[in-house]
């Protein structure tokens, strides 16, 4: 029921050759094409369990109504009165459902899922990641983008002084004007990250669509990198802020 | 009998209800003296009774060690966290607390856990909706406030489970006006709730789409509210007595009690006026009196109500949208009614809020329609559906005491995240997990919720075991952990070591004592109910005797009657409920001609030009009664 999308087809749900626990004739994704009773969950990607192909520039108003209409079936509140087993999946259904809406109605976190899922490991560039480095005391990987590398030494230069100034109570206007000019020209450079990223996606769908594999490689390894500095950017943004504060 | 009602129930700080839907339309349930709200009032009477509602309320001022208020605000936390309740509320803690056990509230010489102190106020509601249904209830849907943690959610649903309620649902109570306002609305857009009850607020966003309700972002403080509001008009007289007069009160608790009734009452009246004057009666004969205008009023609260902005900012900033994109805001909770709170609403998100749901009610019949769509939905709920979200985030400790996020708030539930671990040393069995909630970026400064102890790990070398743990909020914003170790395919034993909570053998051993009482309790009120009605019955035949009517059966029918009044009177006097209920129908049944001749002589007398008021009708024919009772089976 999931496939409202004639593209879904790309991808044959590996569950549908089991059969439903209730009728034994061959069940479709999440609910039995015979009798219509919940199946327990199977460990597919969310693409999958959405029945979208595995691509990324994805129809959101159509990832919406999906996710509406298998909530309204799915949810454990439809299965309040069922049994202890069809709570139980229902529980498990609805909770995969709504993890993978989360993540693929965002398109950083659909493009980060799906990189993952082509085995990418992504560099851990969060807040998290830094507080853990400082209360370990360990060193976080962070590269410089050598596009920003000029930049980014001059605009921590002027942090350094920002902060010097800060502690002897002291202004300086031109300073933070500055720091204001660089903050703006990163925060450019970060929404135009966001618009090479949307190109990438329409390369990885289209060379999904011709079935070229060795562009497929070269798309994912360029968009890793548009990921990396776009994080490493809202990082020294972070820290912008923090010094502004 | 027809499919057991689930009823709605609103487990509120300062005072509690049930509804349940009746037909189209949601409705709350009165209590024994006709009342909507239920005050979360208990009291130990001089028998050591427990009394619960309005009535408990006189024990507050006349023995304030017996009773005990405002209990919400305990739910699920520990001593360490209550030390500002301590100053400001007069809960006595048992002597005998032990570190990191679960809070023992006295109550005279009794000592009571939150969750069981709970428990006493929805059994209350409990019976009140059987003695309105006629019929047991055991299954509701109680509600919570939004921002309440797995704690506090767990020790509610431990106190429907003592209370012999079978908790199908926790709903957020923001969630749940939200329901209740949408039935009556049947919009789409965009709804934010902001409800500032007794001793929390919500606030909440939501998104109605063609009968889904989807909640986008919450945020709260569930240690904000009206009870605030009063402590600070207390702390005022108190220091004003003190002044004044020369009097310390604040040790004595039924001055402090009879005080803070004072003010309860003045709050409400600055509602409507500009001033009131405070009238109270202190030991010793003397008296406090003051004005207080609500310009003083409001400058006084606005320290409290400004807290509400923060979470209000917040909630808009996680949503992603800016005040002007809200459709409708809808007011819930007593302290909305509070004028320079409406001002403050109005101001946050540029719009007149919406008032015409009385918000004293409109979370319980929020409940109600959840309830229903539980049941299996009616026509108006059928394409009904709640999504809600979890209001904080769930981390995991890792190494440094940092908190490694792996569910974010606002996220909807049900929810998961699948975790690995691994060991450090060859052989280790055993793995530590601690389970935290909260924003910040410190394991320290975020809820810890549970310590795990992963056991039976196959012993392997270090680094090789691969434990998969699966975190799962369900839909009523609990967490459940399982796992797994995936080498072996063995699944990993958890024990569960709350941090703040009642282990399932504690909540086992005060379900069993008071599902017993609550058994004896129903058994006992249905005799009591049955014998009341027998009474009538017997008073009835026996006016019925003198009526002319009686004269005009015949002899046996005379016989027949008398010897079932016979049967009534000696079945009235035992224990059992179906004996007296069978004498009463028989009776009922074997009066019928008598009835019917009385009626034909109650018609001709005031045929007659008799005052029918006067004739034998005032007492009401034999048969028939004004309730049919409903039959237990």
């Amino acid at each position: 029921m999931a496939n409202t999308d004639s593209k879904s087809s790309v991808i044959v749900p590996n569950e549908a050759t089991e059969s439903c626990w209730s009728c034994g004739t061959m069940r479709a994704q999440h609910f039995c094409s015979a009798c219509g009773k919940v199946q327990p969950a199977v460990p597919v990607d969310y693409f999958t369990f959405f029945g979208f192909p595995r691509k990324l520039d994805l129809d959101t108003a159509a990832l919406e109504r999906e996710f509406y209409a298998l909530s309204r079936r799915l949810h454990p509140d439809v299965f309040a009165q069922a049994e202890p087993q069809e709570r139980a999946w229902s529980l498990e259904q609805s909770s995969m459902l709504n993890d993978g809406y989360r993540t693929l109605k965002d398109p950083i976190k659909r493009t980060e899922y799906l990189l993952r899922l082509e085995g990418v490991e992504l560099e851990e560039q969060s807040k998290q990641a830094t507080e853990k480095a400082r209360a370990t005391g360990e060193l976080k990987k962070q590269v410089v983008p050598p596009d920003l590398l000029e930049e980014v030494f001059e605009l921590n230069m002027h942090l350094e002084e920002l902060r010097a100034q800060k502690k002897l109570g002291e202004d300086d206007p031109a300073l933070l004007e500055e720091i204001g000019k660089a903050k703006l020209s990163l925060e450019e450079k970060y929404d135009a990250l966001f618009n090479e990223l949307k190109s990438e996606w329409k390369k990885w769908d289209a060379a999904v669509d011709g079935g070229r594999g060795e562009e497929l490689i070269k798309i994912r390894d360029r968009m890793v990198d548009v990921l990396n500095r776009r994080n490493y950017i809202r990082n020294l943004v972070r820290d912008v802020n923090e010094a502004l504060e | 009998m027809a499919t057991e009602h689930i009823v709605g129930i609103d487990l509120g700080t300062t005072n509690s209800l049930v509804a349940y839907m009746q037909g189209d339309s949601p409705t709350v349930i009165p209590a024994e003296d006709g009342l909507n709200l239920v005050p979360s009032v208990v009291a130990l009477d001089e028998k050591n009774q427990i009394i619960v509602g309005n009535a408990a309320r006189k024990y507050l001022i006349e023995t304030s060690d017996r009773a005990v208020y405002s209990v919400k605000r305990l739910m699920g936390r520990g001593v360490e966290d209550i030390q500002e309740e301590l100053r400001l509320f007069p809960f006595r803690l048992a002597d005998d607390l032990q570190t990191g056990e679960v809070l023992r509230i006295k109550i005279g010489d009794r000592t009571y856990t939150p969750p069981e102190i709970s428990a006493l106020i929805l059994r209350q509601l409990k019976r009140n909706t059987e003695r309105f249904f006629g019929a047991p209830v055991t299954k509701a849907v109680v509600t919570v406030p939004a921002y309440f943690n797995d704690a506090q959610r767990q020790a509610t649903k431990d106190a429907g489970r003592i209370a012999g309620l079978d908790v199908l649902r926790l709903v957020n109570e923001p969630t749940a006006a939200a329901l209740a306002y949408g039935l009556d609305k049947r919009k789409n857009g965009i709804v934010a709730v902001y409800d500032l009850g007794g001793g929390t607020f919500d606030v909440s966003i939501l998104k109605l789409h063609d009968g889904i309700f989807e909640v986008i972002a919450t945020n709260g403080d569930t240690h904000l509210g009206g009870d605030d509001i009063d402590n600070l008009l207390i702390a005022v007289a108190l220091d004003d007595i003190r002044g004044d007069l020369g009097l310390d009160v604040r040790r004595n608790g039924e001055a402090v009690q009879q005080i803070r009734k004072a003010v309860i009452e003045a709050k409400i009246a600055l509602s409507a006026q500009d001033s009131i004057k405070l009238d109270v009666e202190l030991p010793g004969g003397m008296r406090y009196q003051r004005e207080i205008t609500r310009e003083m009023f409001e400058g006084l609260i606005q320290p409290v109500i400004d807290r509400t902005v923060g979470p209000t900012k917040q909630a808009l900033k996680d949503a992603g949208l800016k005040p002007a994109q809200i459709d409708e805001v809808v007011l819930v909770g007593g302290s909305t009614r509070i004028p320079k709170v409406r001002r403050l609403v109005q101001d946050l998100f540029g719009r007149i809020p919406h008032t015409d749901l009385n918000p004293d009610e409109v979370v319980a019949l929020g409940a109600a329609v959840q309830a229903n769509i539980l049941g299996g939905g009616s026509e108006v709920t059928q394409d009904m559906l709640l999504l809600d979200v979890t209001p904080l985030s769930l981390g995991i400790e890792v190494a440094g005491g940092v908190t490694d996020k792996i569910i974010l708030r606002n996220s909807t539930i049900p929810a998961s995240a699948t975790q690995h671990y691994t060991t450090q040393v060859d052989g280790q069995t055993n793995v530590a997990i601690h389970v935290l909630q909260g924003e910040r970026e410190l394991a320290r400064d975020c809820r810890s919720l549970a310590r795990f102890d992963l056991k039976g790990v196959p012993p392997m070398v270090a680094g090789m075991p691969r434990v998969e743990v699966k975190f799962l909020i369900d839909a009523n914003g609990i967490l459940h952990v399982s796992a797994r170790e995936q080498r072996s395919g063995k699944e990993a034993e958890i024990d569960v070591q709350p941090s703040y909570g009642l282990t399932d053998e504690q909540v086992e051993n005060m379900l069993l004592e008071s599902f017993d009482y609550a058994e004896e309790d129903f058994r006992q009120r249905q005799v009591i109910e049955a014998r009341r009605e027998a009474d009538t019955i017997l008073a009835a035949l026996a006016k019925g005797k003198r009526n002319a009517a009686w004269r005009e059966l015949t002899g046996a029918e005379r016989r027949e009657a008398e010897s079932l009044e016979q049967a009534l009177i000696s079945a009235k006097d035992g224990e059992d409920y179906s004996a007296i209920r069978k004498a009463i129908d028989d009776l009922n049944t074997g009066t019928m001609r008598l009835a019917e001749l009385m009626m034909d002589t109650a018609v001709s007398t005031a045929l007659k030009g008799k005052d029918i008021e006067h004739s034998d009708l005032e007492e009401g024919p034999v048969t028939g009664h004004p309730v049919a009772k409903a039959e237990f089976k």
